[in-house]
């Protein structure tokens, strides 16, 4: 089989399903299996995971068929990239230095993934979020986030 | 009358100031979200509901409840408006709707979505109120054997009700259930696919895994999208309808009714799959089906009455039985958990105030949205001006900020990143993720009631087709799953979704 019939929308798909029932079957013998009447740990991921192997296995195979084979669309890197690196560097740094500054981090990179931003605006949202923030969350709300950097 | 009785006591809980406050607030926001394209009620619950944390219990039903139908008559302004469906379940208001609105008749459309969404309201808040004793009366002789069953049929009816490839589909709710397994098993204590995180003993958040799927994965999709919206708000024109209007709405509107608060109740129904089926309904009873798509005030009027009766009688499985009939659904699951009210029949009669105090909240909901609505359209349609560009960091700094109060954990941003990374994954590759998270949710719940029902029928698997009750569910379900290879019903399925 060609590399290339994975980049189908259900051949990714089947294979996903697969493997994922197929990783749960393996995991699932860590676990006591316990009989039909007293069902250990291990006995209903043991069935989900079977099932959920032959769902994909099915999906996999009926993606062979011509018509299925619908191509996944291009894949955009840059949103993810951007969005990802926002989220974590305000969940990373939250504690450290306080719900303002992250709250710029956060929109100041995140909010560069769209196709037409515009530094300045960014820059004064981020601000205006951060004062909304502290506003909202901290004051309003009373959530126990720090404000400041500790 | 039992009947007033109860609505009695649902009106004395839900009259106090901050209850109303609440209420209103809950239907300005789901108004405000179902204008706002790309921003969907689930998305918004998940967003609130550690939120929600610091308020009675009551209060915060009320005003989650509020987003959900508050967003079906918000989303109607966008589709008459902007061609654009605010939600998924006015997708058909957009034909019709649109159409009006470019003969300089948005106003009536707008009135009769309104005025149609508030007598569905009405009905429906009815309907559940009837139902709901009987049902609950029902639901107590329940054992687990019929649990499980019934939870088998409403994750099939999900499945067949919904948009979309079957097999996908059914793949995503037992991929939903595996994700529910992930934590410490109940039963024994052992620690199941944790991969030895601490974060991941008590399982996946539910607010993680909902947050992640459809607010940051949505996000992501709409970044993609270069969008374009044209205002057509040269003159909205009278909100009244006119003498004429009236005389062809009435009817669809009580059809709508009809066909919302049924198909709401089924397992896997609500509010979209009710203005779907009302639309083919009413464009196939009209003397001149040509007219539709065209500006024809039915194609409006009863598929709005059909989405708002269809969005609140989808919470009578969640009310009676415990069970979430859809995604909305199932973050309400959550947001009950939450404040340590184990859904089920029990509840009606445990805390009477709470069940017939959110019940009568969302007649009171539904009054404030036509008052609310009809003088606010002006300020709707300027917020639709708004680029996303400014409302996409809005919302992803409340995914985060609400995904790391709920226990200080960066672990747990972590995680939504990572579900928001697969929901965007799973749209590439056309899988609809509302089936997951209603797996993920009734997961645990089915592993439970699965083993209790074994246990005490001694490991003999026959007592699900043996009682009675657990019979006739699983018969339905297959009855079900029979529709789906009988050639003629697929297709009218795959119709109805493609209209």
């Amino acid at each position: 089989m060609p590399l290339s019939f994975f980049k189908h929308q259900d051949a990714a798909a089947g294979s996903l399903f697969l493997l994922t029932g197929l990783t749960i079957v393996v995991g699932a013998h860590d676990y006591p299996l316990g009989s039909a009447m007293r069902m250990g740990a291990g006995y209903f991921p043991l069935l989900l995971g079977g099932f959920l192997a032959a769902l994909g296995a099915i999906v996999l195979l009926r993606a062979v068929s011509p018509q299925r084979r619908h191509r996944i669309e291009r894949l955009m890197f840059k949103p993810v990239l951007l969005i990802g690196a926002g989220v974590l560097s305000f969940a990373g740094l939250l504690a450290s230095i306080g719900l303002a500054a992250a709250t710029c981090l956060l929109v100041s990179i995140a909010g560069a993934a769209h196709h037409e931003f515009r530094w300045r605006e960014l820059l004064l949202l981020s601000l205006s979020l951060a004062l909304f923030g502290a506003g909202v969350f901290i004051w309003g709300l009373g959530l126990p986030l720090p404000l400041l950097p500790a | 009358m039992e009947l007033f009785t109860h609505l009695n006591i649902g009106l004395d809980a839900v009259f106090t100031l901050s209850n109303l406050g609440y209420c209103f607030l809950g239907v300005l926001l789901g108004t405000l979200i179902g204008v706002l394209p790309g921003l969907g009620p689930v998305a918004t619950i998940a967003m609130l509901l550690p939120v929600t944390y610091g308020l009675p219990p009551l209060s915060a039903l009320i005003m989650l409840s509020g987003i959900y139908y508050g967003a079906q008559y918000g989303g109607s302004t966008t589709a008459i408006l902007v061609n654009l469906p605010g939600e998924s379940s006015s997708v058909v208001t957009c034909l019709d709707g649109y159409a009006m609105a470019r003969q300089g008749r948005a106003g009536a459309a707008l009135g009769v979505a309104a005025l149609g969404s508030f007598f569905a309201g009405t009905v429906a808040t009815l309907v559940i109120a009837a139902a709901a004793a009987p049902l609950a009366e029902l639901a107590l002789k329940f054992g687990p054997a019929e649990y499980f069953s019934l939870m088998l049929l409403g994750l099939i009816a999900a499945v067949v009700l919904a948009q979309g490839d079957v097999f996908k589909a059914v793949a995503m709710v037992v991929l939903g259930l595996v994700f529910g397994l992930v934590g410490t098993d109940v039963n024994s204590g052992v620690e199941r696919f944790t991969f030895g995180i601490p974060e991941l003993a008590d399982g996946i958040s539910f607010v993680v895994l909902s947050m992640g799927i459809f607010g940051i994965a949505e996000i992501i999709v709409n970044l993609e999208r270069v969008e374009h919206r044209d205002v057509f708000a040269a003159r909205v024109g009278s909100l009244l309808p006119n003498r004429e209007d009236m005389r062809l709405s009435w009817k669809p509107v009580l059809r709508g009714t009809a066909l919302g608060s049924l198909l709401g109740i089924l397992p896997g129904g609500g509010a979209v799959l009710s203005s779907f089926s009302s639309y083919t309904l009413e464009k196939r009873l009209a003397a001149d089906p040509a007219r539709f798509g065209k500006g024809a005030i039915e194609g409006v009027a009863g598929p709005e009455a059909a989405n708002n009766a269809g969005a609140q009688t989808s919470f009578i499985p969640l009310l009676v039985m415990g069970l979430p009939s859809n995604a909305v659904m199932a973050l309400m699951v959550g947001a009950m958990m939450i404040h340590g009210i184990v859904p089920g029949p029990q509840v009606m009669t445990e805390r009477p105030a709470l069940f017939w105090g959110l019940i009568v909240s969302m007649w009171i909901g539904n009054l404030f949205l036509v008052l609310l609505n009809m003088p606010l359209i002006g300020l709707w349609t300027r917020l639709l001006k708004v680029p996303y560009r400014l409302l996409y960091p809005v919302i992803l700094l409340f995914c985060c900020v609400g995904v790391y109060s709920v226990n200080n954990s960066a672990f747990e941003v972590g995680l939504t990143l990572f579900f928001g990374v697969l929901g965007y994954l799973f749209v590439k590759i056309r899988c609809e993720p509302a089936p997951l998270l209603l797996g993920f949710v009734l997961g645990p719940m089915m592993e439970e009631n699965l083993r209790r029902a074994m246990l005490l029928a001694r490991g003999d698997i026959s007592v699900f087709v043996t009682r009675p009750i657990s019979l006739t569910l699983l018969i339905a379900a297959a009855l079900l799953l029979c529709l789906l290879a009988w050639p003629r019903a697929r297709r009218t399925r795959d119709l109805a979704f493609q209209e």
